[in-house]
């Protein structure tokens, strides 16, 4: 009797901020092989930066994502500073943090709302969801649009924000310029508490894996308040790493793999690894807002979480959070003298690590002394995930064999959907080829 | 132009007939891009849900998992081509479309990926990837009017989400899309905007650049960069020569013509002038770099 193959084929996995095909091959019962292919076109930032003055790198890089601009233009930031040796503080950084979770509110409130709840409620999308979940999804985009309109009144605004320099910024907002929008991020926190409640009654596959988890962490000093990581910190991780930024070239090492445009990030050490929510969560939770502890808790969540599709609740926690520091840092903002502090070139290599939705974005430039760019290397959130991706479908397609194919296509989606994967900053996503043999 | 909904008034075949009777179907299209276009509608969150009440969204990658195939009344096109899959790519979704209306900088003049024009795309590949061989790519980035016919051309990296509102609601109600041609100098005017190149002496391409950001970056003391790209015939030369007055080095001048409207033609042939001058070095200072001189 001939071997039994089935192929399905999905034409793009809508909802993933990208392009890309997924290719699954069983044999004898066993997942044999899994690929993700992404097929958006190589984009060059790297060799666009080259030759440029090192003040454009926060303007050109926002472009790499238009979901997580903020979080290209700080990690460019910080590597210029490094490289001047400059160092932005106070309330420059307090205006930085501030803006970030506009973006961090943003950008979760996206993806838990519009992106991926529709999987577990079984809509193909947030319009056919909205016919029976009206009042959620009208909660989802108020939050979504409370962070919206941080970023606009930090950044000027919320796609490619403009107010964003190294050094800090162009012109920074009287205190009297924050208190409304105070107003607004304290029902946007009862909203994000209410996500979480309602994030945490979806159903979960029992899906659990033994990540290594890579994060920041900001210092803990005696007397200091934890920090929940956003706009920096040391890089560490589950398996003992603790690292400054200028050591992530010697632990990490970027590989090309003949199937995809998007270069897989490695441990050297051990591989794959895992960046973004459930990391910087189970690497972070002291340093959680007690209403965001507390809201976890009520949640079902642990203080570490492995299986990836949680990833929903820990991001709506994250958005509590989100709303908790912006509340705190508009709560004790005076505004500073200068709007940015002088940042002079110097011939000099500097890295930036901060801590976009999606997880880490690492910058590292070199500059000569006039300040203009000789190389530059950009490694994105999801291109450090995709190998980890790879390998939770791997686990998802060998638990879930039983599933007709139709299910189990759905379920290798929401998959790689629970990683948010902005393909677009990894390069871009999903034809789904099952051959079962 | 063709007027959107031109055929649907008159009362006629059968066909007409039984589109009128269906809601329009909108599409939406991704190639070489950073999304944050199709976040612009995205982000109308307001003005979404009132709008897929009277559209279909028929085709959205990035917000539904269920497809539909066209025809489209609307399409909207983000990105630039790069590949010669995309190439085919944008006749098929022209085929399938009444009205193509281009969304931002990308799908409108090549985008920001346009910066390879000018460059050896070889070096490129090599700087980035181990193994170039794997990677299909085009030495060009071009823009969507480059490979098929375009109705609508929509400005800004990002587009400004009451401008695409605008557009569609023009197409939807079969009137001209009332986008105007004026510099983003006169938003500052209107805004109130004391002008940052008289009052501080930052370098700023307003003067030259379409109007529809309502001038963000002047209203926060900063230069335009010239996101929206040209204005219609813009008077480049006069524009650079003040830049020159400012003091910003020539190479910087044209470095800030070549950023995410590089192959806009305004813009190309500005910094093509202040090459041939023979500019050299990367120099000091742009509209991001300029430092307000007034204090
Ligand atoms: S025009 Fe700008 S915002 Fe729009 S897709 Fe291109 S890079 Fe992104
Ligand atoms: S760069 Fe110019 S066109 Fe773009 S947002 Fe700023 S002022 Fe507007």
């Amino acid at each position: 009797m001939p071997v039994e193959r089935r192929t399905i084929k999905v034409d793009a996995l809508a909802r993933v901020e990208g392009e890309g095909a997924l290719y699954v091959r069983t044999s004898r019962g066993r997942v044999a092989d899994v690929r993700l292919r992404i097929y958006e076109p190589p984009r060059f930032f790297e060799a666009f930066l080259r030759g440029r003055a090192f003040t454009e790198a926060p303007d050109i890089t926002a472009r790499i994502c238009g979901i997580c601009p903020v979080a290209y233009q700080m990690s460019a930031c910080l590597a210029m500073e490094d490289a001047c040796g400059t160092s932005v503080d106070g309330q420059l950084r307090a205006l930085r943090r501030l803006l970030y979770c506009g973006e961090w509110i943003q950008s979760h409130a996206l993806h838990v709302y519009m992106l991926h709840a529709p999987d577990f409620l079984g809509y193909p999308s947030i319009v056919e969801m909205a016919r029976d979940h009206l009042a959620a999804v009208q909660r989802g985009l108020a939050l979504k649009q409370t962070g919206n309109e941080l970023m606009r009144l930090l950044g000027g605004r919320e796609v490619h924000p403009i107010n964003v320099r190294v050094g800090g910024f162009y012109r920074v907002p009287r205190p009297r310029e924050l208190a409304g929008i105070a107003e607004r991020l304290k029902r946007a926190r009862d909203a994000a508490l209410e996500t979480v409640r309602w994030a945490a009654g979806f159903e979960f596959p029992e899906f659990e894996q033994p990540y290594e988890f890579v994060a920041l962490r900001a210092a803990r000093g005696p007397g200091q308040p934890a920090e929940y990581p956003i706009d920096g910190g040391r890089i560490v991780s589950s398996g003992g790493l603790d690292l400054g930024a200028a050591e992530y070239g010697d632990h990490f090492v970027e590989e090309q793999v003949p199937h995809s445009n998007a270069l897989h990030s490695r441990l050297r050490a051990r591989g794959a690894y895992l960046v973004g929510p459930l990391a910087r969560y189970s690497l972070n939770f002291d340093a959680l807002s007690p209403p965001a502890k507390e809201a976890a808790r009520e949640a079902g969540l642990g203080p570490v979480c492995r299986n990836p599709f949680r990833s929903i609740v820990v991001r709506s926690v994250e958005i509590v959070y989100a709303c908790d520091e912006a509340l705190r840092l508009i709560g004790q903002y005076e505004a500073p003298e200068r709007p940015f502090v002088e940042v002079v070139p110097r011939a000099a290599t500097g890295h930036g690590c901060t801590e976009a939705p999606r997880g880490i974005p690492y910058h590292r430039y070199t500059i000569d002394a006039a300040g203009a760019i000789s190389d530059a290397r950009i490694v994105p959130p999801t291109s450090q995930n995709q190998a980890q991706i790879e390998d939770d479908l791997r686990g998802v397609v060998q638990r879930s064999l039983t599933l007709p194919d139709d299910r189990l296509t759905l379920r290798c989606e929401q998959a790689v959907r629970n990683y948010d994967p902005c393909i677009s900053c990894a390069t871009h996503f999903l034809t789904l080829h099952i051959d079962r043999g | 132009m063709t007027m959107p909904g031109a055929g649907r008034r008159a009362p006629g075949t059968a066909r007409e007939n039984a589109r009128a009777a269906r809601r329009p179907a909108l599409a939406v299209w991704k190639f070489a891009s950073c999304d944050g276009c199709q976040l612009s509608l995205l982000s109308c969150e307001d003005e979404l849900l009132a709008l897929t009440g009277r559209v279909d969204i028929a085709y959205f990658l990035e917000a539904s998992r269920a497809a539909v195939g066209g025809p489209y009344d609307v399409s909207l096109v983000e990105g630039s081509i790069t590949t010669a899959h995309d190439a085919e790519r944008i006749k098929r979704v022209r085929r399938a479309s009444r009205f193509l209306v281009t969304i931002g900088a990308c799908a409108t003049a090549g985008g920001i990926q346009a910066l390879r024009n000018f460059k050896n795309v070889k070096d490129f590949l090599q700087a980035v990837y181990a193994k170039p061989e794997y990677i299909d790519t085009l030495a060009a980035s071009t823009p969507i009017s480059a490979h098929v016919k375009v109705d609508f051309e929509l400005q800004g990296c990002p587009i400004n989400k009451a401008q695409l509102l605008e557009v569609l609601s023009a197409y939807l109600a079969g009137r001209p899309p009332g986008i105007r041609n004026h510099s983003v100098c006169v938003e500052c005017k209107r805004r109130g905007t004391v002008c940052v190149m008289v009052a501080q002496g930052t370098p700023c391409l307003g003067p030259v650049t379409h109007a529809g950001c309502e001038a963000i970056c002047p209203a926060y003391r900063r230069g335009c960069y010239g996101c929206y790209g040209p204005m219609e015939s813009p008077n480049t030369a006069s524009l650079s020569g003040r830049w020159r007055y400012l003091g910003v080095p020539e190479a910087a001048i044209a470095r800030a013509y070549r950023t995410v409207n590089t192959n806009a033609e305004a813009f190309r042939k500005a910094a093509e002038a202040l090459e041939a001058r023979g500019a050299g070095g990367a120099g000091e200072a742009g509209p991001g770099g300029g430092e307000s001189r007034a204090g």
